[in-house]
């Protein structure tokens, strides 16, 4: 075994070899640029995770706005229902109003017509006394010779129409 | 001890060799030749270089390297976070240099390059390299808990609720323990790294010598065992990840231990 029949002729070489390169290997690269690695992934970490916690702001931001825009909505949704409501009820009202008015005016004239054709239903009524009136005296005169004074034909029509 | 089975000898990916005729380089008297284990560390090390440097972009959206290296340090950083806490930070540097350097010694001792007649070479497979480096985590974890502790560290070795009477016994087996650490830590990446690597030749062996004796015999142990190397590659590959993490993990769970003490 070479690493036992060697050992004496060639420890001090390998030692020194070995601190040789070990020490540069330490010193160069341990000390000199692994730190130097090692913050560029720190740094690189502390970007990532400042992004991050911008972002989450952007965020809250975001939803805060939404918020808030979503009350105002609401709100001005809120004014128009009132106005429109206040419109309705005073359109119902004015209608109403108008309604009546009309009401009274048709009714006032339901009632004049009314009248008229009352008037003239007994005007006419009268002239058909009058007419059979003067039918029955004419009657009367031919049939009997008799002539009958307007005043009894008139009495006497004036009851058969009657009954 | 393998050589009865031909002129394949699995252990000899593990033997040293000085490389450009430096077998004499000395520094105080001590041997400092440049072998293919130090080329290896070396390769090792400007790999990682590279890789890491390719991730060096620091662009806020990160093309496919950078998500590499990222991940790494990341993954680095997550588990010092889980096992130590905030005070881990400060030793992802430690970290992530022992665990990406374990990782890509593993990984490049693996590397197919035999079939260009180089010869990859793991360091992790001998302990002299993996016992510098649990030494060295160990060392860390000495240090920091002394430093922040004092005395009150040997604490760590009497488990919270332990009774008064119990506490002599417990003592010595809680520091025996801990003293065995940083053996378990550098003995297990070493022999999970030279048993891999043996039983890789093994077969590879068995491959060349049955094929040698005939092509009946090629064909009855040879494809076979191709097969079965073919699995225990991929194998090797999980297991230089797990042993690299594996060493991260209880470096990181040693230094919580100083950091906090229980």
């Amino acid at each position: 075994m070479p690493q036992i029949a060697q050992l004496a002729a060639t420890y001090s070489s390998q030692i020194f070899w070995l601190l040789l390169t070990f020490g540069f290997v330490f010193f160069v690269i341990g000390l000199g640029m692994v730190p130097k690695v090692q913050s560029t992934v720190d740094a690189r970490d502390a970007k990532i995770a400042d992004d991050l916690a911008t972002a989450k702001a952007s965020f809250a931001r975001a939803d805060e706005l939404e918020e808030q825009n979503r009350a105002r909505d609401a709100e001005a949704r809120a004014n128009a229902q009132a106005i429109v409501a206040a419109a309705k009820a005073k359109a119902a009202k004015d209608a109403e109003k108008k309604v009546a008015t009309e009401d009274k005016k048709i009714a006032a004239k339901l009632a004049e017509a009314e009248d008229a054709i009352r008037a003239a239903s007994a005007k006419a009524l009268a002239e058909i006394e009058a007419v059979s009136a003067e039918a029955a005296q004419d009657m009367v005169a031919r049939i009997s010779g008799a002539s009958v004074s307007a005043a009894d034909a008139k009495k006497a029509v004036k009851a058969a129409l009657n009954g | 001890m393998a050589a009865e089975s031909g002129k394949i000898d699995p252990m000899h990916q593990f033997a040293i060799e000085p490389l450009f005729g430096t077998d004499q380089l000395a520094l105080g008297g001590y041997n400092i030749a440049f072998t293919n284990s130090a080329l290896w560390m070396v390769i090792t090390a400007v790999v990682l270089w590279i890789f890491v440097a390719g991730g060096m972009k620091r662009q806020l959206v990160p093309g496919r390297w950078q998500m590499a290296v990222e991940f790494f340090t990341g993954f680095i950083n997550k588990l010092m976070m889980e096992n130590v806490g905030e005070a881990g930070k400060k030793y992802v540097p430690y970290v992530f240099s022992i665990f990406m350097f374990i990782l890509m010694a593993n990984l490049l001792g693996l590397l197919p390059i035999g079939i260009f007649g180089l010869h990859p070479f793991t360091p992790t497979s001998h302990f002299t390299v993996t016992g510098v480096l649990a030494i060295m985590s160990f060392s860390i974890v000495l240090i920091v808990g002394f430093w922040k502790h004092g005395l009150h560290f040997f604490s760590l070795f009497v488990p919270h609720g332990t009774p008064l009477p119990m506490i002599p016994v417990i003592f010595p087996i809680e520091l025996v323990s801990f003293l065995v650490r940083p053996f378990s830590l550098g003995l297990r990446l070493f022999v999970a790294m030279t048993a891999g690597h043996v039983l890789l030749k093994v077969l590879a062996g068995f491959v060349i010598n049955s094929t040698n004796a005939g092509a009946g015999y090629g064909a009855l142990v040879g494809i076979p065992s191709f097969t079965l190397m073919i699995g225990i590659s991929a194998l090797e590959m999980l297991v230089a990840c797990i042993q690299a993490y594996v060493f991260a993990l209880l470096t990181s769970l040693y230094i919580n231990d100083a950091e906090h003490l229980h």
